[in-house]
């Protein structure tokens, strides 16, 4: 009896968090350019269009190239704060940890319109590349957690041992630290990563009248009307979430990453 | 190698370049966005160094409290919302074999990084006349013909609700994955019903982590932006929207700084309550 109602909560999630998706995955396959569900007619046209067409194309390059670039330099410094963090006793920087997971924490206009006026009064405004670095920033958070959590997790006799023999500090950060951490570097930068090409409003508040990623596309898309495209497009940005998260997930602890205690550490 | 302080200067070297970064890059920018909310709005999208408080005055206004009213009567629902519907959902996650929980989880991080422009045009298209919800209404014969659901409140809070479910699970999971699992035990073994022990021993049990993430979850959907666009009308926008608005398109960067500085507050404001209610929770 608990079982089945069990279940069956189980599904009513799933298929609210499902049914979305499955209509705009019907709608994509639409053959003409109609809002219609179920689907008249099939066709992947839509999705050969984000390549083909030249603004759909420009826009997913500019957003892969925008969350390639981001989720590396919010890597490169979360790399080194958490780093630090682990190897020293610094107290007092600690703040700069609690700088690097406030732009998360607070509502996510209030770094975008930090940033507008930043790059509005230096004379920056909607150069492309104001908006990695604003994206680092915004999303330094994901690395940095996943790697104080990581560094949490190394076993300082290795280092220890490692240190006896007679290495230093920088041959012990190649050859042991940085193997035991890789698998959190890789997953902070994944998050970094996906997260930075579904972002909106920072990029919108920086660069958006210069340079159009995917969502910035989207939006505007969807003002003047409806094309299948942002179906497709759509489709595709869950998609390549949902295979990013499984590669974490294989190669990772996921539910580790996540905050619940590996079963043997308990 | 010990945890040792940092003895020489190139010791900090480490240092040098993520808190260049943030230092820069979000400290300074913070900065000057609060100067900016004192500053003196010019005619033409200009404005000049001043200290005033007119940007703060205009708060005063029978507009800017409804919206103000809205945002926080809206992100306190989709809180409740979120709280309630994940609270259970979590706890049997939790239960459940590993590879099961792994494939949720996948899921759920999926949809949670989802982009709010794409939340918002799925359930518009969820919502819409032509290929929505209501045509199935309608084959089944509940419903005599296919309506549009949005805009309106309800395609609001729908939409946010599912923006932040995820999000609210992933808060709780935690705390839910290191809850001692000999409490509901002990519970069912002296005879309470499983729905029982759920409400009279584990709700009692999480109070500190039901409210933190209530909390955090108000935050999180006080960020929104889109949906409250492209699902809801113009009485139905929030208080970020509102800024972005004044930001952009009525160029008054003063107005909008000013917003944005009493939003930090009331964030900074709860997220202090969160760590005062953590601490509470760890000495209990």
């Amino acid at each position: 009896m608990t079982n089945w109602l069990r279940r069956l909560y189980f599904f009513a999630i799933g298929l609210f968090l499902a049914l979305p998706l499955i209509v705009v995955l019907g709608v994509s396959v639409n053959e003409k350019q109609t809002l219609a569900f179920p689907p008249k007619g099939f066709s992947l046209a839509w999705y050969s269009e984000i390549f083909v067409n030249p603004e759909w194309r420009s826009a997913l390059v500019a957003s892969v190239l925008l969350a390639t670039t981001s989720a590396a330099l919010a890597v490169l410094i979360a790399l080194p704060l958490s780093w630090f963090l682990w190897r020293r006793i610094a107290p007092w920087a600690n703040i700069f940890q609690v700088l690097g997971i406030a732009p998360f924490t607070l509502p996510p206009v209030i770094t975008a319109l930090g940033l507008l006026t930043f790059w509005a009064t230096t004379g920056f405004y909607g150069q492309p590349w104001t908006a990695v670095i604003g994206h680092a920033i915004f999303f330094v958070t994901l690395p940095l957690v996943t790697l104080s959590l990581g560094f949490s997790a190394i076993d300082r006799s290795f280092v220890e041992a490692a240190a006896t023999m007679g290495a230093s500090d920088r041959t012990i950060f190649r050859t042991v630290i940085l193997p035991l951490i890789l698998p959190y570097l890789v997953s902070g930068y994944a998050f970094a990563f996906v997260l930075s090409l579904n972002e909106y409003i920072v990029a919108y508040m920086t660069v958006g009248f210069t340079l159009e990623t995917l969502p910035i596309k989207i939006f505007n898309a969807l003002r003047y009307g409806y094309t299948p495209t942002m179906a497709s497009v759509t489709i595709l940005f869950v998609a390549t979430a949902a295979v990013i998260f499984s590669l974490v997930a294989k190669f990772g602890d996921l539910p580790k990453l996540l905050g619940a205690m590996a079963a043997d550490d308990k | 190698m010990k945890r040792e302080p940092p003895q020489s200067v190139a010791d900090y070297g480490p240092l040098f370049f993520p808190a260049g970064m943030l230092l820069i890059f979000f400290v300074v920018p913070f900065g000057t966005m609060i100067a900016v909310s004192f500053f003196q709005r010019q005619q033409g999208g200009f404005y000049t160094p001043a200290f005033v408080f007119s940007n703060y005055e205009r708060f005063l206004s029978v507009f800017f409290g409804g919206v103000l009213g809205f945002s926080l009567m809206l992100a306190i629902t989709v809180a409740i919302c979120c709280v309630v519907l994940a609270l259970p959902f979590t706890y049997l996650l939790s239960k459940m074999a590993r590879r099961l929980q792994v494939v949720w989880l996948v899921a759920l991080l999926s949809v949670l990084s989802l982009s709010e422009v794409i939340i918002g045009f799925a359930w518009s298209t969820l919502f819409s006349r032509t290929a929505g919800i209501t045509n199935i209404l309608v084959e089944l014969g509940v419903m005599k013909q296919a309506v549009a659901l949005s805009p309106s409140f309800g395609a609001v809070l729908t939409g946010m609700v599912y923006q932040a479910f995820p999000y609210t699970v992933l808060v709780l999971y935690p705390a839910i994955v290191r809850l001692d699992p000999t409490l509901v035990e002990a519970a069912r073994t002296l005879g309470s019903s499983p729905l029982r022990a759920f409400f009279n021993v584990l709700v009692p049990a999480l109070r500190n982590t039901i409210m933190a993430t209530l909390i955090m979850v108000f935050i999180f959907a006080l960020g929104s932006y889109l949906l409250p666009q492209i699902l809801g009308r113009p009485q139905h926008w929030t208080l970020s929207v509102l800024i972005t608005d004044q930001a952009i398109y009525q160029s008054n960067m003063p107005f909008a700084a000013a917003m944005a500085v009493f939003l930090v507050l009331v964030t900074l404001g709860l997220v202090a309550l969160t760590l005062l209610i953590g601490r509470k929770g760890e000495k209990a």
